[in-house]
Parts: structure tokens; C-alpha cells; sequence
């Protein structure tokens, strides 16, 4: 069983109905328990990065993702979900994230040429800065995932696994040991984004984590 | 870099596609949901659905079809029509949307734009413009086109991108219908005066008027179109081929089925 963090923010319909037609099984859920329980979690995420942790503090659901991450179990992040994965954001004001993986969360702004437009919205190709990642094991370098962000990852040399150009290279996707992350939302990049879903849904679950589940 | 976007508007009555679409056999589809299906393997970027029910009764009646169309279908998905309060908007977000399109909504109340940004960001409000020309300027039409607003299209386009809109919907009520390719000088003129994602609506009668579109007017980033494509006069999959070959970026998926 799959635990989707539902804290309020964003549709799950996509994600879901994603899992649906993958045939995995899957909760939606609040409750620590219920993620406890669950094989491996996918955080999803739309809007501020301020107002996603203050949702995920109020649920207390930070020690509750902190343990789950030290358990080993597979979580995957998504958009703002992978965002909130690293160290800080500066996105109105600067915001503590969870700091499971090194990198800052910056404005794309700042960061591009002036011809190009904020949000980076639209389909964009991966292109694979390590190889052979059990996130992309489905997947060819070139397909084209769908993006739609304003604000972007820096210094995440680290967990770097793929990403895009838009002026300068977007990262797509991250994975340190059982944290993945991709800042395009796969449940909307068609049958590309499907192949991803399906690989994070396949990365075996470490012994640690099928422990805590006896 | 990111491809242009090749987008179909469904308009959506009484929970089903207006005039529906035209399959060989002779079989008229108007389920919107089988319909998101046929564009999702057809290689359709996005999908818009566009409610123009009027009654509360229809409007529970488009989220139900809005709630199916967002578990199956896995492209992003735009949601426009009658959308005039932040619980309009919230309401549809809920029922699967990804963005949401306003137009009378936020000629009405300007700050409503604003107010949907700061709410739910930029990149879920999409603000759809209908323009006509009078007297030698753009004018922003409303009520379905009907009426003069007496706003300035350049204007308002430029307020709507300073106050918050992710992207632009520009439909050109002089070139609608007309199937003589976009309006190109509209268009020109918008993409000049805005920094976000411009989307094309009205004109489109062939696939050359597309390759047109993205090539005179490198700023404009999606052709959206409606009957050409419900008619079958073009073919998503066959469109997108057709402007890959003409050197523009473009996505092509072979769908859904075919490759999980």
C-alpha cells in the first residue's frame, strides 16, 4: 500500500486516478499511522512553499516524514512536494524546508535570460545527468515531461539525477538512497510521466522499512 | 527547450460536448469523457473544457464529468466558463482542474485576478481574453463576445500578466470561425506586450496556419482550436508531425496505451 500525503494542497485526481490505471494500491491520507503502515509515500504539492510546511506542521506531519525517511521507506516528491524535500526557500521571504536533501529553492527569475518566461510552463525534455537511475529505468533520455514552476532547486548537485533546459539547466529529477524527487509532475506528462510513476512504485523497499511494517 | 502546445477546447452542456465529434463510421461522440480519452492518445498537449451551462443543476452535472475526466486523463487540464468568485475557483480545483480560465469574471472584478493568484499561484490562473477590433484598436469583448467592454485588449492583457495571470488565452472574435489562420497582428502585438505564456485561440482552418502561427510569431507558445479538430478536418497527431517537420518543437507521444 501507497501512502499519498494529502495536506491540503493541490488535486490528487491526477495522481490517483495515475495509481488507478497503474494498479497500485493506495491511501490518501493525513494520519501517521496510515503512513506508517504504507510500503513507500508520495508528497504531492502546488502553491507556496511557506504555506505547504506550515501545512505540513500544523498536521504534524514533519517528525512524522523525518522518521519515515530515516526507516528507509521509498518517498517520492512531487513539484512544490519535491521542494519542500531540500533545505530552504526563498520564495516570499525564506522558508526552512524539511532538509532531507542539500539545495536551495530559488526564483527561475533571477536565474534566466530576460526573453524567457516565468512560470516555465509546458513540456520540456529530460536529459539524464546520471544513468541508469531506478527513477528513469522506463524511461528514455529525451522524453518530455510536463512543467509548471516558478521557482527552481539550486545547489543540488548531490541528488541530481536529470532535468531540462530553459536557459539554464532546470533540475527534474533527484534521488539520494530512498528520496526521489521530480519538480515536473508526472501524473500530468502522459504515458512518459506513467513510466516514472511506475518505476518509483516498482524501487524495492529496503528490509528497514518491511520491518517497521511487521 | 519547451515545446509548443497544441490545445482542444471542449465545450461542455448539460455534460456533454456541444455538437460532439464526427468519428468515420458516422458516429457522433459527445462524451466529454471518451472524448478527453480520444485527445489524450491523439497527442493532445492539454485539454480545455469550457462549461457554458447556465443552471445550478447542469453545473453539478460538468464537475461529475470534470471529476471522471481528471482520474483518466493524464495531461493537464483547463477549466473556463462561469467562473466569477474565488469559490468558483476553488470548486473546480477541487473537481480536478489544473487551471482554471477566467474571463467576464475578471473584467467584472479586476482584483479578481490578483485574489486567484496570491490564493492558488500564478500558474493555475489563466486569463482568456476575447478581442475584436473597433475603429482601428483591440477591444476586450465579454458576454461571450457580444459586448464592448471599451477595454483596451494591449491594456488588459498587461494588467492581467502584472497582477498575477500564469498565462493568456487570446481569442480573436474577428478571425473566430473564419478558418483563415490566427490573428497574427493581434497576437504580435500581445506577445510584445507580455512576459508569460500566450496561447492562440481562433482562426486556425488548416495545418499551415499553425506552422504560420508559431513561426511568424515565435512569443506565442500553444494554437488552441476547437471544431477543426472535433470535425477531424485536422489531426492532432498528424498536425504535431506536420510542424516537427517544419523545424517546431513539438511533443510527440504515441499515447497512453501504447507504451505502459
Amino acid at each position: 500500500m501507497l501512502a499519498i500525503i494529502d495536506y491540503g494542497v493541490g488535486n490528487l485526481f491526477s495522481l490517483s486516478g495515475a495509481l488507478d490505471y497503474l494498479g497500485v494500491s493506495y491511501t490518501v491520507t493525513e494520519q501517521p499511522d496510515e503512513i506508517d503502515r504504507a510500503d513507500r509515500i508520495i508528497l504531492p504539492g502546488v502553491g507556496a512553499f511557506g504555506d505547504a510546511m506550515e501545512h505540513l506542521a500544523d498536521r504534524d506531519l514533519i517528525c512524522v516524514l523525518e522518521n519515515q525517511v530515516a526507516s528507509g521507506k521509498p518517498l517520492l516528491g512531487i513539484c512544490l512536494g519535491m521542494q519542500v524535500l531540500f533545505e530552504r526557500s526563498f520564495e516570499f521571504g525564506k522558508h526552512a524546508g524539511l532538509g532531507f536533501l542539500k539545495g536551495n529553492v530559488v526564483p527561475l527569475r533571477e536565474s534566466i535570460p530576460d526573453r524567457l518566461k516565468v512560470p516555465h510552463i509546458g513540456w520540456n525534455q529530460l536529459k539524464f545527468i546520471r544513468q541508469d537511475d531506478p527513477l528513469l529505468r522506463f524511461t528514455q533520455e529525451g522524453d518530455y515531461v510536463y512543467y509548471v514552476h516558478s521557482y527552481y532547486v539550486r545547489d543540488c548537485a548531490d541528488s541530481l539525477t536529470a532535468g531540462s533546459d530553459y536557459g539554464i539547466f532546470i533540475p527534474g529529477v533527484v534521488h539520494k538512497d530512498n528520496l526521489f524527487g521530480t519538480q515536473f509532475h508526472p501524473e500530468k506528462s502522459g504515458a512518459a510521466g506513467l513510466r516514472i510513476l511506475r518505476a518509483f512504485c516498482s524501487f524495492p523497499i529496503q528490509e528497514a522499512a518491511i520491518r517497521n511494517m511487521d | 527547450m519547451i515545446t509548443k502546445r497544441i490545445i482542444p477546447c471542449l465545450d461542455i452542456r448539460d455534460g456533454r460536448v456541444v455538437k460532439g465529434i464526427n468519428f468515420s463510421n458516422l458516429q457522433i461522440i459527445d462524451d466529454p469523457v471518451s472524448l478527453a480519452h480520444f485527445y489524450n492518445e491523439n497527442g493532445a498537449d492539454e485539454l480545455v473544457f469550457y462549461d457554458i451551462t447556465a443552471s445550478f443543476e447542469q453545473r453539478a452535472l460538468f464537475s461529475e464529468v470534470l471529476m471522471r475526466t481528471a482520474q483518466e486523463i493524464f495531461i493537464p487540464l483547463t477549466v473556463g466558463g462561469n467562473i466569477r468568485t474565488l469559490e468558483d475557483f476553488d470548486h473546480v480545483l477541487k473537481c480536478g482542474a489544473d487551471k482554471v480560465s477566467i474571463n467576464t469574471g475578471a473584467i467584472c472584478n479586476p482584483a479578481f485576478i490578483e485574489s486567484a493568484a496570491k490564493k492558488y499561484g500564478s500558474q493555475c490562473v489563466v486569463l482568456s481574453m476575447d478581442v475584436k477590433r473597433v475603429d482601428g484598436h483591440f477591444h476586450v469583448f465579454q458576454k461571450g463576445g457580444r459586448e464592448d467592454t471599451g477595454l483596451d485588449a494591449l491594456d488588459w492583457a498587461a494588467y492581467g500578466a502584472d497582477h498575477g495571470a500564469g498565462e493568456l488565452v487570446v481569442n480573436s472574435i474577428d478571425t473566430d470561425g473564419v478558418k483563415n489562420g490566427f490573428d497574427l497582428e493581434l497576437l504580435s502585438k500581445v506577445c510584445n506586450r507580455v512576459r508569460i505564456p500566450v496561447i492562440a485561440s481562433g482562426g486556425a482552418g488548416v495545418m499551415e496556419h499553425f506552422a504560420q502561427l508559431f513561426q511568424k510569431i515565435p512569443g506565442v507558445d500553444a494554437g488552441l482550436a476547437a471544431s477543426i479538430f472535433h470535425r477531424r478536418e485536422v489531426d492532432i497527431q498528424l498536425l504535431k508531425v506536420f510542424l516537427l517537420e517544419r523545424g517546431i518543437e513539438m511533443r510527440i507521444d504515441n499515447g497512453t496505451a501504447a507504451s505502459t
